[in-house]
């Protein structure tokens, strides 16, 4: 993942994102003085992501959940060594305002649908431009039943996917808050010569070939799922549905309800001036799930503890580098230090070679351990009465 | 990707016992039956018969990238060549869905060699890499069945082997291990039944090949071995919250038709389909045209012998490639197609830059048989030992907590 460092967007310009109504002309200078990437659209000075507040202490073990922005993307994609063709234009919410000025390109234009089921699970439809998508054919065959497919609340969009309205791509999965956001892909897509579709904003639409764009979803760690979109097989006792497999297992607590919480509000976030407006609603959901992440952070913290105490490779790798550290020490304190390299290659073999052993023979000690006490627990329930003889075991 | 919905028994059933249309016998594979003409097994022929999948180099990078290290051995070497749904439990596993792992022995006797510990080597190293939890039925009732052993000599055979399965190394905090006497209980038995209303006595002759005049627990046990697969037969392991858990089966290939029958059967019981990761047969002393059998105790190199055994066995019977005398050996370079002891290291040494070296001096003829040998023993002599020693610290009451019907709360900490 790309380590930079957030963007954090002076007070003026936080509030154009708050409120895409307000006007956007008071603030413009600022913003385009302060961020270059903004002075490169001549025209909409609209936010294009918003980039996550650092996360409050206990729970940083997970990796940061940091919205992606479109030149981010665009970097990781020459990264990849992915060859692709850009074009800006004004913002688009439509396929047919975007033909107008990318179909010369002569590539296929997506049409890219962000949907939820009543689990609250999301996914991202991706289609050929001119493919019938049937949501109710659809939702059967991921055994959502009848009408188990809608949109999404349109609030999900800049929460679990970092991408403004009219910015649907399947790009928005580098972001790790959209983890468990189930794409699927038209399988017409596999035959045309260059896909188009917009890197992480509607002002922007990139094209690029198949194979290079199923190169970008391996490396996110993606298996690209192709599907024929428009089959519709009868979904029955007999048939089961096809692409339930499709199904991601973890529902996202969707922003939902009246109040619109702004995206970049958290509470570990430093500007207090924020939201003063929209403090006392959110004041009651928000404190209580602030608690319940610190919570949880300690329980995770605990059993994240638990689990490394009875972990036989992470002990194996202690012991070794506890052991090498003294070993080198003794060793240099006998002969020259130059021959460090030599010391280092000497001790890899040797780590090598007793790795094996020193593993089976502590998996050997958890085991016996393990089943002292599982005896113990049984023969302590069995035994309540302080004064019973205890049974020799043959 | 596909998740083989065109798979169906009829489709996909090879005649049971390997016989072409003319009657011609070419390889035979079933669970108690592996030969060949010619000795050699054509697993190409044998993958496209049963309808699975190749394991390729993508889906190993695949798992070298997803468990962030390098990937067993064996994989490495193709030992672990074949299977179904691999990648489906591998996206499964990236997305955050778990799944567990599920593995047997038949009991049928008290000596193990190296080729039966081949597939929980494998699953160790499986579970260490995913850390997820692992069952493992020993089916004695199946031995009692086709071999005719009594029944408490079927449960003590299971025992024993329990034993030498536990000095793999299993993690006892996720695994569990199960004989079929002694955990026949409600759960498993009622998805037994439900399994065995999915199966008809056709459908078992045609996989397996039975006959009238074999005794009806034949035409059972299959139910027996398919019911594993599905996470409802351990409810003290899996609560409702994996009432769907996924479901990864490594055994030989020779395993693959109950499996191909489980497959058939789940989505009917609305469960994922079991994926399956499939090995080749390990080859005897011998070479191909022999047979890894327990009768012969020079066929195969066994978890109870000596350093000395080992040696001997090696040196003497151990099938080799190069050529009749040095100077012919020197001139022409051994070969590597038939040589048993390279075949062995191909498994067993990890490192493989000295394989590709040992491999190129011995074929070009730079080195002799009886260097890869000792090399070779050494391997050998590493493995067994250790493996002797584990097996040395099992005690009853090791094998009481394995296979005690407990809760695994930590199983995928």
């Amino acid at each position: 993942m790309a380590q930079t460092k957030p963007n954090y967007l002076p007070r003026a310009v936080s509030r154009v994102q708050r409120g895409r109504e307000s006007s956007l002309s008071a603030c413009s200078f600022h913003a385009a003085s302060i961020n270059p990437f903004l002075k490169s659209l001549n025209r909409n000075l609209k936010p294009i992501y918003s980039p996550a507040p650092r996360p409050p202490l206990l729970i940083r073990r997970r990796r940061r959940s940091m919205a992606f922005s479109k030149d981010q993307l665009l970097a990781r994609l020459q990264e990849l060594k992915i060859e692709f063709l850009s074009c800006d234009h004004p913002a688009v919410m439509t396929v047919e305002e975007q033909a107008k000025y990318v179909g010369h390109l002569g590539g296929a234009l997506s049409k890219n649908l962000f949907l939820k089921d009543k689990k609250h699970r999301l996914y991202i439809i991706s289609a050929l431009a001119n493919t019938k998508v049937d949501l109710k054919i659809l939702s059967q065959r991921l055994g959502l039943g009848k009408g188990g497919l809608r949109m999404a609340p349109e609030e999900a969009l800049p929460e679990i996917l970092h991408v403004a309205l009219g910015s649907v791509t399947p790009f928005s999965l580098i972001n790790e808050s959209a983890r468990s956001v189930s794409l699927l892909l038209d399988k017409g897509f596999k035959s045309q010569r260059y896909c188009l579709f917009h890197p992480l904003t509607n002002e922007v639409t990139i094209a690029l070939t198949p194979s290079d764009f199923d190169k970008f979803l391996l490396s996110i760690g993606r298996e690209p799922a192709y599907v024929d979109l428009e089959d519709c097989p009868v979904v029955g006792k007999d048939n089961p549905p096809d692409l339930a497999y499709l199904v991601p297992a973890e529902a996202l607590n969707l922003p939902g309800g009246a109040d619109k919480v702004p995206p970049t509000s958290a509470p570990a976030q430093t500007n207090a001036t924020l939201e003063q407006k929209t403090k006392q609603p959110t004041q009651k959901p928000k404190e209580p799930s602030k608690e319940q992440k610190q919570k949880s952070g300690k329980d995770k913290i605990n059993a994240d503890a638990v689990a490394d105490s009875t972990n036989v490779e992470k002990f194996v790798e202690k012991v070794l580098e506890k052991v090498s550290n003294v070993f080198i020490s003794e060793l240099s304190k006998q002969s020259n230090a130059e021959d460090g390299n030599i010391k280092d290659h000497m001790l890899e073999g040797v780590k090598q070679r007793v790795s094996s052993d020193l593993l089976s023979m502590t998996m050997t000690l958890k085991n016996s351990v393990y089943a002292q006490g599982f005896h113990a627990g049984i023969e302590s329930t069995l035994y309540p009465l302080a004064n019973k003889k205890i049974v020799e075991r043959k | 990707m596909a998740s083989t919905t065109g798979e169906t028994l009829a489709a996909a059933e090879p005649i049971a016992d390997g016989r072409t249309e003319e009657g011609e016998e070419e390889q035979v594979v079933n669970p108690w039956e592996v030969s060949a003409k010619g000795g050699k097994i054509d697993y190409d022929k044998l993958v496209d018969r049963f309808g699975c999948q190749r394991l390729d180099e993508s889906l190993i990078q695949r798992f070298e990238r997803i468990t962030g290290r390098r990937a067993h051995v064996f994989l490495r070497r193709g030992l672990f060549f074949a299977h179904r749904d691999l990648s489906d439990i591998l996206d499964a596993y990236e997305r955050g869905e778990k799944f567990y792992l599920y593995t047997g022995r038949g009991p049928s006797s008290e000596s193990l060699h190296l080729g039966h510990l081949v597939p929980f080597m494998f699953t160790k190293y499986l579970q260490d890499v995913f850390k997820v939890p692992l069952v493992i039925q020993l089916t004695d009732d199946e031995k009692c069945m086709w071999k005719g052993l009594s029944v408490e000599e079927s449960e003590r055979l299971a025992r024993e082997n329990a034993k030498d399965i536990i000095a793999c190394g299993f993690d006892i905090e996720r695994t569990f291990i199960f004989a079929d006497f002694s955990y026949m209980s409600p759960p498993i038995y009622k998805n037994i039944v439900r399994i065995a209303n999915c199966v008809t006595g056709n459908k078992i002759v045609g996989i397996f090949g039975l006959t009238l005049e074999d005794y009806g627990g034949k035409f059972f046990f299959p139910y027996i071995q398919a019911a594993p697969s599905f996470p409802s037969s351990f409810p003290h392991i899996f609560s409702d919250k994996y009432s769907k858990l996924r479901c990864l089966i490594p055994c030989a290939i020779d395993q693959d038709p109950y499996f191909r029958m489980t497959r058939d059967v789940a989505p009917r019981l609305s469960y994922h389909k079991p994926a399956l990761i499939e090995s080749k047969f390990f080859p005897a002393l011998q070479g191909e045209s022999g047979k890894m059998s327990a009768s012969d105790p020079n066929s195969a190199i066994y978890v109870t012998d000596s350093l000395k055994d080992i040696k001997n066995k090696v040196n003497r019977y151990a099938f080799s490639g190069g050529q009749d005398t040095i100077e012919k050996q020197r001139k022409f370079g051994a070969n590597l197609e038939v040589d048993v002891p390279v075949k062995y290291l191909n498994f067993f040494l990890d490192d493989d830059a000295e394989l590709l070296s040992i491999k190129e001096k011995y074929g070009s003829g730079a080195m002799l048989t009886g260097e890869v040998k000792a090399r070779l023993i050494e391997v050998l002599s590493e493995i067994v030992e250790r493996h002797q020693r584990a097996r040395a610290a099992v005690t009853e009451e090791m094998v009481d907590a394995f296979m005690a019907v407990r809760p695994l709360p930590r199983m995928f900490g």
